[in-house]
C-alpha cells in the first residue's frame, strides 16, 4: 500500500517548486541591471576595463554553470573560513552571475544594432550621453532583445534544477526522492508539468511584451 | 559683418587631410551651398560644424561670438552648448522610431530644459510652451494632421519635414542639411524647395550640402565648390555655375 498519497507528494513538491521559483524569481531580478552594468564595462572605451570584462564573460559563459555552483557555495569556506550559510543564497550568487554575462552579451548585440545616427541625432540635439542612451538608444534596444532574453528566461527556468548539486531541495531533487523512497516514477513527470506550466506562462506574458512593443518600427 | 565665419578649419583622419585650410562666411538670412563630389569633405565640414567631428585646429565664429577656436570646447558640457548654435537635418533624417512626431519634435527641448531650478508651477508652464511651440512648428511644415503618427507611418519627404521641424525647435543660429535631396524620390525636390524658401522668407541663415546642381541653382545665395577638401571657388550662383574658372568645377559642373 502507498504510504505516500497524491495529495501529499502534491503537497511535498510545491514545497520543491516554491524553492525553484525562488532561484528563478531572485536570479531574474537581480542579472537582469546587472547585465547592464556588465555591457557598460564590456562597452567601455577605457581598454583595461574592456578587455576584464570580456576576460570575465569569457569564463563565465565557457565554463558549465554547475560547477560555478560548487565554487560559490565551496569556495567563501575553503579559501577565506567564511562558509555561505545558505544554499539558496549560493545558488542566486551564482546564477545571477552567470546570467548577467549572458544577458550582458545580448544588451550589447542590441546597443550595437542601433544605428549611429540614432546617437548623432541625440548629440546634435544637445542631450547628455545618458539621456540619450536612456531615452533613444535603450528603448529602441528593448524591442530587439525581448526575443533573445525569453529564450534566456526559459533555459534559466529549467537550469534552476542545477541547485540539487550541492544539495539545495528543488522540485526535481525532491521528485526524485520520493521515487526512490516510493517505487513510484509519476512525480518525476508531475515536475515536467509544473516547468511547462511556468514555462507556458512565462511565453504569454513576453508575448505581451512583445505586442506592447509592437505600435512602432525601426 | 558676416554672421557666421569660418577660418583656416583643418582636419585629417588617421594621417589623412580631409580638410584642409577651409573659410568662408555667411550673412544673416543668406543661404550658402556647398557643392563638390563624395569625398570632397563637405559633409565632413557639416559635421565639424556640428561637433560630431572634432577639428584639428581652426576658428568658428558667430557675429563676435568664438564658437570654436584655440579653447575647443573638451569638456561634454561645453560642447552641449556649442553645438545648439547649429542644427542639423541628417541626410536620412534620424527621427525617433520610438517616438511619435510630436515627442520626436519636444523630446530635446523637455530634456534640455534645467528643471532643478523650477517651482512644480513653473515646470508645467514651460512643457506647455515646448509642446505649444512644437505644434506651431508642425503646424508650418504642414503635419499637423500626424503629431501622433510614428515615423514608419510617414512618407520620406513628410520625415524629412518633421527632422526640419524637430532640429528648430532649439531654435539654432545657422541650420545646416546634409544632402536633403539625396534620400528623396527625385519628384520631391521640388517640396524641398519650398520648406527652404519658406525659412530664408523668415531670415533663417541656412548652410546646405548637395551635389545637385539643379538644387543647389534654386536655394542658393552663395556657393561654396569643394573638391579634395579644399575650396576652389566661391562666389554667387551665377559665378559659380555660369562663370566657373577652374578646371575642376568645370569638369564637376559637366558632369553633373
Amino acid at each position: 500500500m502507498l504510504l505516500t498519497s497524491f495529495s501529499d507528494i502534491t503537497y511535498q513538491l510545491l514545497e520543491g517548486f516554491l524553492v525553484t521559483f525562488k532561484i528563478f524569481f531572485y536570479s531574474l531580478i537581480f542579472s537582469l541591471p546587472l547585465g547592464l552594468i556588465v555591457t557598460f564595462g564590456s562597452m567601455s572605451k577605457f581598454k583595461p576595463l574592456k578587455v576584464l570584462i570580456r576576460g570575465f564573460i569569457w569564463i563565465i559563459r565557457g565554463t558549465p554553470l554547475m560547477l560555478q555552483v560548487i565554487v560559490v557555495f565551496y569556495g567563501p569556506g575553503l579559501w577565506f573560513n567564511y562558509p555561505i550559510k545558505s544554499r539558496l543564497i549560493a545558488v542566486i550568487i551564482a546564477f545571477v552571475i552567470n546570467y548577467a554575462c549572458y544577458f550582458s552579451e545580448i544588451y550589447r548585440s542590441g546597443i550595437e544594432s542601433i544605428s549611429e545616427g540614432q546617437k548623432e541625432a541625440g548629440q546634435v540635439l544637445g542631450m547628455r550621453k545618458s539621456q540619450i542612451f536612456f531615452q533613444i538608444i535603450f528603448p529602441q534596444v528593448l524591442k530587439r532583445i525581448i526575443p533573445p532574453i525569453s529564450n534566456e528566461v526559459m533555459t534559466l527556468v529549467k537550469d534552476t534544477s542545477l541547485a540539487r548539486v550541492i544539495a539545495l531541495s528543488e522540485v526535481i531533487m525532491i521528485a526524485q526522492e520520493t521515487v526512490r523512497m516510493e517505487g513510484i516514477l509519476w512525480p518525476l513527470f508531475y515536475t515536467g508539468v509544473f516547468y511547462l506550466i511556468f514555462n507556458g506562462l512565462l511565453t504569454i506574458i513576453f508575448a505581451k511584451l512583445e505586442k506592447k512593443l509592437d505600435y512602432y518600427r525601426g | 559683418m558676416a554672421y557666421l565665419t569660418v577660418t583656416n578649419i583643418n582636419k585629417s583622419f588617421n594621417n589623412t587631410k580631409v580638410l584642409t585650410n577651409i573659410s568662408f562666411s555667411v550673412d544673416k538670412g543668406q543661404t550658402l551651398v556647398i557643392i563638390g563630389s563624395s569625398g570632397s569633405g563637405k559633409t565632413t565640414l557639416l559635421r565639424c560644424l556640428n561637433f560630431l567631428e572634432k577639428v584639428d585646429s581652426g576658428i568658428v565664429q558667430i557675429e563676435e561670438k568664438t564658437i570654436i577656436g584655440d579653447n575647443y570646447p573638451l569638456i561634454d558640457k561645453d560642447i552641449r552648448e556649442s553645438r545648439l548654435h547649429f542644427g542639423l537635418v541628417f541626410q536620412s533624417f534620424h527621427l525617433f522610431p520610438h517616438c511619435n512626431i510630436l515627442k520626436n519634435i519636444t523630446l530635446a527641448p523637455q530634456l534640455l530644459l534645467d528643471k532643478t531650478k523650477l517651482t512644480n508651477e513653473e515646470k508645467k508652464q514651460k512643457l506647455e510652451t515646448i509642446t505649444n511651440d512644437a505644434l506651431q512648428l508642425l503646424e508650418t511644415v504642414g503635419l499637423s494632421d500626424k503629431i501622433n503618427a510614428y515615423p514608419y507611418q510617414l512618407s520620406g519627404g513628410q520625415q524629412q519635414r518633421v527632422a526640419i521641424a524637430r532640429a528648430l525647435a532649439l531654435n539654432p543660429e545657422i541650420l545646416c542639411f546634409d544632402e536633403p535631396t539625396s534620400a528623396l524620390d527625385p519628384e520631391l525636390t521640388n517640396e524641398v524647395i519650398k520648406v527652404i524658401n519658406n525659412l530664408k522668407s523668415q531670415n533663417r541663415t541656412m548652410i546646405v550640402v548637395t551635389h545637385e546642381m539643379n538644387f543647389a541653382s534654386k536655394i542658393a545665395d552663395k556657393v561654396i565648390f569643394m573638391a579634395e577638401g579644399k575650396i576652389y571657388e566661391t562666389g554667387t550662383p551665377n559665378d559659380i555655375f555660369k562663370n566657373p574658372r577652374s578646371q575642376n568645377l568645370i569638369s564637376f559642373l559637366k558632369n553633373n
